[in-house]
């Protein structure tokens, strides 16, 4: 890797651990094929396509590999969900919806590496027998469609994607599908609906696993635009070999993106657990803005769950259980699980001693009042409601109750729903209010209690105490 | 039709439709359609719904009712499953922007980095009514003159560059509150 230089300013920090980001930032890189194609580019697939589907099934088994959009499940596991006596047509989606607030590295790949998402998914594609492929990519990223559409020709023209894929006797297509402003379109079943032409209603889960019954009910795998990635270099590697990044069932590198308030936000490709909260954000993002201090942190997109950074975490079980401060903690997915909250899709948001915590609830309400998709009556009307009740926090016309109420809608939705979007937007609000309670009770106060919010609360408040008003 | 869906399918003139020609099957688009329809399989049809709504945005700016009722035509389905689709989602418009659309960030990082505080300077700019943006439903607001048009969007997945927006099909980022006029100046013609 010391032919490579990176642009002046971007290089990578010392820490990290580029694979996946090998070529973001890199001098003289651009999206072409030539430059894929010079710097060793489709030999993994050319090896591939050599193998048996199976056995190449078997190494993204052997590496470990998890999901990187969101929920960390084994991608070996999820392709062989595929019922074994299926005769239906496969079919494979890569999710670059990318819609989860704090993430931001689909984008880099998709700009700057198509071809190796590209190369990712042909080889996935033989490996799950999938002749039809779609790249279901947000309509935020006009750009981004266009490089790939233009990718995609030049891999046509080529013969990597079409008939007989390098005289392999594999046919293969992938298309590109754009999405139209809806972060649902994000989760798998929303996803399908969508690219079927309808509303993107999630689909409920069992019986509709996308495995067994996805687009246009045949077996389908979905997969995150970084997992499809990593899939080339398990290819390249071997399967045992990529297990040795990272840490034991926390596998290989993954990019971590910092947004929000530290001296040197962006993205940052580690390798799975050897590197510390405190070593990611004093190291390598620079540490806290001058003259402040880190307050709290959000560490896998916005659906996870908030963490304080003077916090300690007791983590493992029986003699092995140890405590953590949050800044010893390894970013991997068992840890981050263990101190109640996730890694989620990578997205680290910090936030200084600066920051009012009603503010940032408010503002992630915000978001997931407008983006349920009004399916589930407790997730419709209690992201709205929730959404509400921060309003008068912020505004400072909210009751210490209302905290109260806060906290039971949340309860009431999560675990409730149809999809995972139900716990997605009471998650932020449940730990808010657990780790930040005093703080939000605070901005409220004892004398707004009983006062009408709305024209129809002023009504309802006169109905039914006529004898005061 | 009643009133309700006449009303659903409606397209009020704003001052942003001079910029736009009416919708027209022309050859072009045509053309265009059948590529996207050929992405899918044969008695599948129903999934270009949105590709084809992206070709008649892209060309005349807002989807109108001809518009609609073409895409069914061509999909062989009933107007209001395209319906369904358009008032859903946000990404989809039923009424002409200006001639540059902008969509400012308003998600949490941007948010932290100034993106409310850039909007509003964006319409004091371009004298688009701020008090028109109804905070939960993102409304388009077209500023008088017709050539701008201001809306907020969820995160943009550029968050380590906070605040960001995109115009018509262009990214920015890193744009702090006083860089708006530099912003606009690129594009005013
Ligand atoms: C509300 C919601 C939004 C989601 N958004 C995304 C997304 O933007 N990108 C993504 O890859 N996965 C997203 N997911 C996760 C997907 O449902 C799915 O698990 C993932 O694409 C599987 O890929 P992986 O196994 O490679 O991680 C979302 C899930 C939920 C519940
Ligand atoms: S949980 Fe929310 S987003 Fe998911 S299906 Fe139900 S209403 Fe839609
Ligand atoms: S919060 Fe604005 S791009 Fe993510």
């Amino acid at each position: 890797m010391s032919d490579i230089q990176y642009i002046h300013g971007k290089q990578p920090h010392p820490r990290e651990y580029r694979l996946i980001f090998r070529n973001v930032d890199r001098v003289g890189w651009d999206p072409s094929l030539h430059t894929y194609r010079n710097d060793g580019g489709y030999e993994q697939l050319r090896h591939a396509l050599t193998m048996d589907p199976k056995a190449i099934t078997d190494e993204v088994k052997a590496s470990g590999l998890r999901g990187r959009g969101g929920a960390g499940f084994p991608t070996g596991v999820k392709w062989g969900f595929i019922p074994p006596n299926n005769t239906k047509p496969v079919y494979l989606i890569c999710n670059a919806d990318e819609s989860e607030p704090g993430t931001f590295k689909d984008r880099y790949i998709l700009h700057q590496d198509p071809h190796q998402l590209i190369e990712g998914m042909v080889i996935s594609c033989f490996a799950v027998g999938a002749k039809l492929a779609y790249i279901y990519v947000r309509e935020e990223f006009p750009e981004a469609a266009h490089i790939l559409e233009r990718a995609l020709a030049e891999a046509r023209e080529a013969n990597l994607l079409g008939h007989n894929i390098l005289g392999s006797g594999f046919d293969c297509e992938i298309h590109v599908h754009r999405g139209a402003g809806a972060y649902i379109c994000g989760e798998e079943t929303g996803l399908i609906e969508s690219l079927e032409g309808k509303r993107p209603y999630p689909r409920i889960k069992p019986p509709y696993f996308p495995a067994a019954m996805g687009l246009y009910m045949c077996p389908t795998i979905v997969n995150n635009v970084e997992s499809l990635c990593h899939v080339k270099h398990i290819i390249r590697m071997g399967g045992e070999e990529y297990s040795k990044l990272g840490t034991p069932r926390n596998t290989g590198t993954r990019i971590v993106c910092v947004s929000g308030d530290v001296k040197k936000p962006g993205y940052y490709e580690i390798e799975v657990g050897k590197l510390t909260m405190g070593e990611l954000l004093h190291e390598v993002c620079g540490g806290p803005k001058d003259g402040r201090s880190f307050k709290a942190v959000i560490p896998g997109g916005s659906s996870a769950k908030i963490m304080r950074c003077e916090e300690s975490f007791k983590i493992g079980k029986g003699d092995d259980a140890k405590t953590l401060s949050f800044y010893d903690l390894p970013l991997d997915f068992d840890t981050l699980a263990a101190a109640g909250s996730m890694a989620g899709s990578g997205g680290v948001i910090v936030m200084d001693d600066s920051r009012r915590m009603s503010w940032v609830l408010n503002n992630l309400n915000k978001f997931y009042a407008h983006e349920s998709c009004g399916q589930c009556t407790p997730c419709r009307e209690g992201s709205t409601w929730m959404r509400k009740i921060t309003d008068r926090l912020v505004a400072g016309t909210a009751a210490p109750s209302d905290i109260d109420t806060l906290n039971s809608i949340a309860y009431q939705i999560d675990g409730k729903t149809i999809c995972a979007f139900g716990e997605a937007c009471s998650w932020p609000v449940e730990a808010m209010i657990d780790k930040f309670r005093d703080e939000l009770i605070s901005e409220t106060s004892e004398s707004n209690e009983g006062i009408a919010h709305s024209a129809e609360n002023e009504a309802q408040r006169r109905f039914l105490q006529p004898s005061q008003s | 039709m009643s009133d309700v869906l006449n009303n659903l399918v409606a397209s009020p003139q704003t001052p942003g439709t001079k910029h736009y020609t009416p919708f027209a099957a022309t050859d072009d688009v045509n053309a265009q359609a059948d590529r996207r329809i050929a992405q899918y399989p044969p008695d599948r049809k129903r999934s270009a719904v949105l590709p084809l709504l992206h070709i008649v945005q892209h060309e005349f700016g807002f989807i109108s009712s001809d518009a609609i009722d073409w895409i069914a035509g061509r999909l062989g389905i009933e107007p209001i499953k395209v319906l369904e689709v358009v008032t859903f989602y946000p990404g989809l418009r039923q009424t002409a922007p200006g001639k540059y659309h902008i969509r400012v960030c308003r998600t949490l990082s941007c948010a932290m980095g100034g993106s409310y505080e850039l909007m509003e300077k964006l319409c004091e700019l371009t004298k688009a009514d701020l008090s028109k943006m109804d905070p939960h439903h993102h409304p388009i607001v077209v500023s008088p003159c017709g050539t701008w048009s201001v809306e907020f969007a969820e995160c943009l997945a550029s968050c380590g560059t906070a605040p960001v927006c995109l115009v018509n099909d262009d990214f920015h980022e890193g744009l702090a509150p006083e860089k708006a006029s530099d912003l606009l100046k690129q594009y005013n013609d």
